[in-house]
């Protein structure tokens, strides 16, 4: 079986993002940049199902610029096999991703896709959803725990107040969640060996599928900044004030 | 895919396993002066440590440059590869000068983890940097050499399998010229100190560095572990102290970025009279100053590491980035302490014990007044000063 896992190069999550003076976007000029955290679960989750004997090959796809190739590397260097950069440097909507990745699906034939949830960018949470809904196969998201029985997968999902256990019949798409592992650092003989494996360069066109943005930005702005609070003398104070405000 | 790539992968890769090394648990041996074994075995069992053996030992046959990436990476996170550094520096004279017979038996168990080779000893109590006074001897007795004397500042001993040792072979009056006569051998400590020729003693110091004392009395080694020709040791130890300096100058370097970022941060963050005290010059100006002094360093350490990759005596470059770096990483220390104010020495922010372990690096291995008669006397042709 094969495992298509798709890596997402995003600003690195320890970096404090900056947005552009006319609003336009958060700045990315001179920023640390990364694998999505969600990514590096969902690539240490397909080592795990490999090194159990249950994968034979583990594919990493990136769509992005020249750039995100670092980015599969990563994912070489942590035990993935191949990886494909599908590269435009153009901004691509979750749908498009999907459509991209439901091609490369087609071609590669895997049992299982193993996405992160979202991308801590953009935050939108919905390529794992689009990819299953295009190509009529069955999804678990927000995977706590992910077992292979025999043609099937067992998905637990973290939903509101607790954990829902799926089983999904593959090929399938799980979305990691981010109990679901602790991703391992890639070792030196690793980032060495990561060197000669097989990276393959396509374009969105290679596969027909059109990029344009379906959404247009009108403005990115900062979160507003906390006020200071207020100190009241005693509770007779505070309740007088809550009330005031409208709150008790 | 180019050189610089692949070291921006080894410096995340580096970074990722540090991350699980955060300040609590350097101040936590810090303050047991407890030799930092979990972070040692991440790092040999990374591959790390074994950057510089050959692949065909198990290792990936990378150059000193990649290592000095390596070690500057550890440091500039905040952790400290002083615990294990010696292994690349001291890996340097196995292999250059090594029989493949002795290769072929350690360099594998080393780059598996299995053996520990993280002692160098040279210095003596009454013979430092001047290496070709040294009192301790090793004499030849049929299939063994039987070793006396003593060494000091064995740095890691208690916590190595293998000693790299540096011993005179003939007495200085009868060796054909004066940098004769000494020989390099590497000890099998374990076995030593099991027979009782080798004991160890603890000093302890203002930072939390393993180093030691070692005494040899009769010990007996096997002729095999003769490293090269005897009577050659000082010149194939020379090349080795080139790697040590170059490799310590990128830790140098390693420590002043983290110096740099946790002032400049700070100073972003910390307010004082309604703003933040990185506003005022007075403040900004030392961590500019540090900034463009450590990278100024950085430059010399790759500059000195590409010409000891090419081969020939990097002698000159070698003691130039271990200058330059250990001084920019000791200002950039002052600068922290200075930028934090009270908090800096505050044993949770990390800066004193950083600071501590930083001050080091301008007398180890070699002390600043030594560079400059070096850079004095065979770069500037002035008369030898000593």
């Amino acid at each position: 079986m094969k495992i298509l896992v798709p890596v997402k190069r995003v600003i690195d999550y320890n970096v404090k993002p900056r947005v552009k003076a006319d609003g336009s976007g958060v700045d990315l000029a001179n920023v640390k940049m990364s694998m999505n955290p969600f990514d590096e679960i969902a690539v240490e989750e397909a080592i795990r199902i490999k090194e159990a004997g249950k994968a034979d090959e583990i594919i990493a796809v990136s769509v992005g610029p020249a750039k995100a190739q670092e980015t599969l590397r990563t994912a070489l260097a942590m035990g993935a096999d191949r990886a494909i950069l599908v590269e435009t440097d153009d901004t691509v909507e979750p749908l498009a991703v999907a459509k991209i990745l439901k091609a490369i699906a087609d071609e590669e034939q895997p049992g299982l896709i193993m996405l992160g949830k979202q991308a801590i960018d953009d935050d939108s949470n919905q390529t794992g959803q689009m990819l299953a809904a295009l190509m009529g196969r069955p999804q678990g998201t927000f995977a706590n725990t992910v077992e292979i029985d025999g043609g099937s997968v067992i998905v637990k999902r973290e939903i509101d107040g607790g954990l829902e256990t799926v089983k999904l019949t593959m090929p399938a798409i799980v979305t990691t969640d981010l109990r679901l592992n602790e991703p391992r650092y890639a070792s030196l003989p690793n980032i060495m060996k990561a060197k000669k494996k097989q990276l393959d360069v396509k374009s969105p066109a290679d596969f027909g599928v059109d990029t344009a943005p379906r959404l247009t930005t009108t403005n990115v702005s900062e979160p507003p900044v906390r006020q200071a609070g207020e100190k009241v003398a005693d509770v007779d104070a505070m309740v007088a004030k809550l009330k005031a405000l409208g709150i008790a | 895919m180019t050189e610089n790539e692949d070291v921006t992968e080894i410096r995340r890769a580096v970074r990722a396993l540090c991350e699980e090394f955060p300040g609590e648990y350097w101040r936590a041996k810090d303050r047991a002066r407890d030799y930092p074994a979990e972070f040692v075995d991440a790092l040999t069992k990374a591959g790390f440590l074994a950057a510089l053996i050959p692949e065909e030992f198990g290792g990936s046959g990378l150059k000193l440059d990649a290592a000095a990436v390596i070690m500057e990476e550890i440091q500039a996170s905040g952790c400290n590869g002083g615990a294990a550094h010696a292994q690349m520096y001291i890996m340097n004279t196995l292999l250059r000068y090594g029989s493949d017979a002795q290769k072929a038996e350690y360099l594998p168990r080393i780059a598996s983890g299995e053996l520990r080779l993280q002692a160098f000893g040279v210095s003596e109590p009454a013979s430092g940097t001047d290496t070709l006074s040294l009192r301790t001897v090793a004499v030849r007795d049929g299939d063994d050499y039987i070793v006396n004397g003593q060494k000091i500042w064995t740095s890691r001993a208690e916590h190595s399998d293998l000693m790299l040792l540096l011993a005179r072979t003939t007495p200085p009056e009868e060796a054909a010229s004066k940098t004769e006569g000494l020989s390099i051998f590497l000890v099998d400590m374990r076995e030593a100190r099991d027979a009782g020729g080798m004991s160890i003693k603890p000093i302890r110091t203002m930072m939390n560095h393993s180093t030691t004392e070692v005494f040899f009395d009769a010990m007996r080694i096997p002729a095999s572990s003769l490293i090269g020709e005897e009577g050659k040791g000082f010149r194939y130890i020379l090349s080795g102290m080139n790697a040590e300096r170059i490799l310590i100058a990128a830790e140098c370097v390693g420590d002043a970025k983290w110096f740099i970022e946790k002032a400049a941060a700070y100073a972003k963050d910390r307010t004082v009279f309604a703003r933040p005290i990185g506003q005022n010059q007075g403040v900004q100006f030392p961590i500019a100053r540090c900034y463009a002094q450590m990278r100024a360093a950085e430059l010399m350490v790759h500059h000195a590491a590409a010409a000891y990759d090419q081969g020939g005596n990097a002698g000159e470059e070698a003691n130039m980035a271990k200058l330059l770096a250990s001084e920019a990483s000791w200002a950039a220390a002052d600068m922290c302490v200075q930028t934090f104010g009270g908090f800096g020495f505050a044993e949770e922010y990390d800066v004193e014990r950083k600071f501590r372990e930083a001050r080091l690096y301008t007398v180890a291995p070699i002390s600043t007044n030594l560079i400059l008669s070096y850079l004095a006397e065979h770069v500037l042709g002035l008369p030898r000063s000593y």
